[in-house]
């Protein structure tokens, strides 16, 4: 059973090709950020809250390009580990925050992304001016959606004024409406008293709007209908450039949205001004006005499914003072040519979603409705709760170690563990003598194991040695050791008593020894346990190793070093008491008599 | 004969048990040493704590004063200059913003002749050792409560109590320790500390489950008080407990060792120490305060005093809870 232990964890190794563990940061050199949240009273952060931030960190990692970083949760802090040196601005990234805001739209322009063409194609066929048709249709998707947006089939209730979304490509899943959609939807749950008062008007509005969209169309499709040539050539060509500052239709002019690193993901954007931004997914670029609303003027978002209906949709409730903005910014929107009539809701310097204002919505509820399905609508609300309750972190230590640091640490590592495990066998050697070998032999079975098992969780569970684990399996020789220690003991205790054989001790010595040993290790386990889940930085680590240890020294006792003494059992050598074998008469004395007396101790 | 072969042939026979006076005043004096260097010294607290900047480099030739110069050209305020090891160097600043701390780490690349990404930077925010002496403490609150609940369930409440004081035993005087000698304490000193926790524990379980197989015979008609039961039970596992204590000290001096001559300060030689010190007290807390203080408390069950009284009016027993040769003699 031990054998076919090591070899599926052996046999792993081999299969993935992996011969070496995983090394941490503070081994391989590389930077390690911790971000201790912000809060009053120092009380913990929401964990969808916590969670939703160390997303947006990755995104914002992501984003610069740098390869295999990894960013965790660890209790409340996010630790962010960057390979590799020389990364400050990735560092500088990190820890500022992330926070919501909801700014009009004044300009938009798609993405021309060779590299995305074939996926991302609302434009070669210059279909966005044909989709801004509709008047009141249900079938206003355009023609040449991007096929990543997961909603294709656009939501027939939102359809009806969301054209000037169609030829972006990109509203067409969520349109931000009145509490319930303006026209045409079966929906008419909640907010009744609101709705029924738009309803007839949005219609009407509706209609013009879609007029208005076809107006504009030509000007949506220019940029849209010559894919190959870069957005510079012909900047603004059907952009209405009123009311927009010249420096930030420049910057709109230059940004680049095909490339991750260049989406202004982490941009501390500033509310007061306007803003050029990305969509998150790249495919188009804004212009956006000054933030009349922010994140932390919400209340609350939900998703949820509309009554009656197997939509997906997310509600959102303003707190009292961003209700009456919110009113006045939807009331500006409403009263706007499209693309004006966008509101961008942006989280972290890029767009998560820009819908079309159906109608002024006063009362401090809203609704945005589109083709999500349960994932993205969860995500969408996920989103804003954490618009309401931006983490600030601080950044509480950021430790870069040299590639050179990093080895000597190693091998200093190793160095001590070689040393700690020689002295270790050549203390049970000396000590225990023929014995000895059983120890040394399962303390290499140990050692096997756990190193197999170190490579196969680098490789399979992220698991990555640092210098902490490499202390607590060094510590945990002793441990392991100990194990023999005690059964040892209890053997050599069997045969002073002297009404056994070997064989008859060997058995009766395990069952005491077992418990002692599965109690003691449960001490240790207790412990490994807690300090893993209370421990901050590398305690955890530290943690992980003890407990690995623990579980390996159980199976090395149990597996090995029990069977292998009952075999030794039954060899002359150590059955007859060979004076090298550690059971000799010597070793056990005058104990053959019965009532064991002792001299008495000069204290 | 030696000790030594007393000691391999587990012929020996301390009276631990019945010398608890001795070790009551020891330890208790031990105690009162180091609350008053924790109260008069108070502990020694690393950068971590304090929150600052740590910059460390390899460089063959140079001085402290060098080092020190560079970093304070730099506008830097503080700077304590540390050699770890044989060519590293280790300069402890003040926290710095992140301008000061890449105009520092270029300054020593140039002075020093040593790659710029080659410079680590260590950058620990004011806030950070708080959190982490925080979430100690939590620790321990709950791996004690965790201990008491579990011993008490596999042994018995008075044994977890003992357990649970020799422990704190450990910490307090492991923490005088620190504080007397001026050891720095930094987080993996901390770690260090909650790694005894087990440790101690892990001695004294193997310790109290022999006392419990040995003290489940005790009856009516047994010629042995509960303390020479245990101390018999001390002295069965004594080899034991000083085999694995060398066992487990054996490592934690290879790395102590090499993390001091090769590596100089650092996580390995912080936590190592912290082992180091708090194993050897572990060693003798188990041995000395666990069980003597197990006894005392058993010794009041009606159960024990009814065999400790009969066998001191016999004379059979030699002098109840205190033990003594007569006692050691005539255990069975």
């Amino acid at each position: 059973m031990l054998l076919a232990l090591i070899l599926a964890l052996g046999g792993t190794m081999f299969l993935q090709k992996a011969f070496t563990p995983k090394l941490g940061l503070d081994l391989a050199g590389g930077t390690t950020v911790t971000l201790s949240p912000v809060t009053q009273n120092n009380a913990s952060p929401p964990e969808e809250i916590l969670d939703r931030a160390v997303n947006i960190i990755r995104d914002r990692v992501n984003g610069t390009g740098i390869s295999d970083a990894e960013v965790a949760k660890s209790g409340d802090n996010i630790i962010i580990s960057i390979p590799g040196v020389g990364q400050n601005e990735a560092i500088k990234l990190v820890a500022t925050t992330a926070e919501l805001r909801f700014r009009q739209v004044l300009a938009v322009a798609a993405t021309q992304a060779p590299q995305n063409l074939a996926t991302n194609a609302p434009t070669p066929s210059g279909s966005p001016s044909g989709s801004a048709s509709p008047s009141a249709g249900t079938s206003t998707s355009p023609t040449a959606q991007p096929s990543k947006q997961p909603s294709t089939k656009p939501s027939t209730q939102q359809s009806i004024t969301t054209p000037s979304a169609s030829p972006t490509g990109k509203a067409l899943s969520s349109a931000l409406t009145a509490p319930t959609p303006a026209a045409s939807t079966p929906a008419q749950d909640g907010n009744g008293k609101q709705q029924t008062g738009q309803d007839g008007k949005n219609q009407e509005q509706g209609g013009k709007k879609g007029q208005e969209a076809k107006a504009s169309p030509t000007a949506k499709a220019t940029p849209s209908g010559q894919p190959s040539t870069p957005p510079a050539q012909e900047p603004n060509a059907g952009i209405d450039t009123t009311g927009i500052d010249p420096a930030v239709l420049q910057q709109f002019n230059k940004l680049d949205c095909s490339n991750p690193a260049n989406r202004g993901q982490g941009v501390q954007d500033d509310p007061k001004k306007q803003y050029a931004a990305c969509e998150t997914d790249g495919s188009y670029k804004y212009v956006l006005d000054v933030a009349k609303v922010v994140g932390t003027d919400i209340d609350t978002a939900s998703a949820g499914v509309r009554q009656g209906t197997t939509e997906w949709v997310v509600q959102l409730d303003f707190k009292s003072k961003g209700a009456g903005e919110w009113g006045k910014l939807t009331t500006a929107a409403y009263n706007s040519p499209e693309p004006r009539n966008m509101v961008a809701v942006v989280l972290d310097g890029v767009v998560i979603t820009a819908p079309v204002i159906q109608g002024p919505i006063p009362g401090g509820r809203a609704e945005i409705t589109g083709g999500f399905d349960q994932v993205s609508a969860t995500n969408l609300a996920d989103q804003l709760k954490y618009g309401a309750l931006p983490l600030k972190f601080n950044r509480s230590s950021v430790d870069t170690v040299s590639s050179t640091l990093g080895q000597d640490q190693l091998q200093g590592g190793l160095i001590a563990g070689i040393i700690g495990l020689g002295l270790v066998v050549l203390y049970c050697l000396l000590y225990y003598r023929g014995l000895g070998i059983v120890a040394v032999l399962s303390l290499v079975v140990a050692t096997i194991l756990t190193y197999t098992a170190v490579v196969v969780l680098g490789h399979n569970a992220g698991f990555r040695l640092s210098l902490p684990h490499i202390i607590g399996l060094v510590v945990s020789i002793g441990i392991t050791a100990d194990s023999f220690i005690v059964y040892f003991e209890r053997i050599r205790d069997e045969m002073k008593e002297g009404r056994r054989t070997l064989r008859a001790a060997v058995e009766v010595a395990w069952v005491r020894a077992r418990r002692t040993i599965l109690i003691a290790d449960a001490v240790m386990f207790i412990a490994a346990i807690v300090l893993y889940f209370l421990a901050v930085g590398g305690v955890a680590g530290f943690a992980f190793a003890m407990g690995l240890t623990t579980l390996i020294d159980i199976v090395v006792v149990f597996l090995f070093t029990k069977p292998f003494i009952a075999l030794l059992a039954k060899l002359k050598f150590f059955a007859k008491g060979h004076p090298l074998s550690g059971l000799d008469a010597e070793r056990m004395s005058d104990t053959a008599s019965t009532g064991r007396t002792t001299t008495p101790q000069e204290a | 004969m030696g000790l030594a072969r007393r000691l391999y042939r587990g012929e020996i026979d301390v009276d631990f048990v019945g010398k608890w006076r001795l070790w009551y005043s020891l330890s208790g004096l031990l105690l009162v040493v180091s609350l008053a260097g924790l109260l008069i010294n108070g502990l020694n607290l690393g950068v971590e704590f304090k929150g600052g900047t740590i910059f460390s480099f390899k460089a063959g030739q140079t001085s402290v004063q060098e080092v020190r110069q560079s970093v304070l050209d730099e506008g830097v305020h503080q700077v304590i200059v540390q050699q770890a090891g044989t060519d590293g160097w280790r300069a402890t600043t003040e926290s710095l913003s992140e301008e000061t701390r890449a105009e520092v780490q270029s300054a020593i690349s140039k002075d020093f002749n040593v790659p710029v990404d080659q410079v680590s930077i260590q950058a620990i925010g004011p806030s950070w050792g708080g959190e982490v002496s925080q979430k100690a403490w939590i620790g321990l609150g709950v791996f004690m409560l965790a201990i008491i609940l579990y011993l008490s369930m596999a042994f018995e409440p008075k044994m977890a109590l003992a357990a649970i004081v020799a422990l704190v035993h450990d910490l307090v005087i492991t923490a005088g320790i620190y504080a007397w000698s001026g050891f720095e304490v930094t987080p993996a000193t901390l770690l260090g500390f909650l790694t005894i926790l087990g440790y101690s524990l892990y001695d004294a379980v193997v310790v109290f489950d022999m006392i419990k197989e040995v003290t489940a015979k005790l009856g009516h008609t047994s010629k042995q008080t509960y303390s020479m039961a245990a101390n018999n039970a001390l002295n069965h596992t004594l080899i034991r407990s000083l085999n694995t204590s060398l066992v487990a000290i054996l490592p934690v001096a290879a790395i102590l060792f090499i993390g001091t001559t090769v590596l100089g300060a650092g996580t390995l030689k912080d936590l190592s120490l912290s082992l180091f010190v708090g194993m050897i007290v572990g060693t003798y807390s188990s041995l000395c305060v666990a069980t003597p203080l197990l006894v005392t408390l058993k010794e009041r069950e009606p159960k024990y005093q009814a065999i400790a009284r009969r066998l001191a009016s016999t004379g059979g027993g030699g002098k109840g809870s205190k033990g003594s040769k007569s006692a050691a003699v005539a255990k069975g």
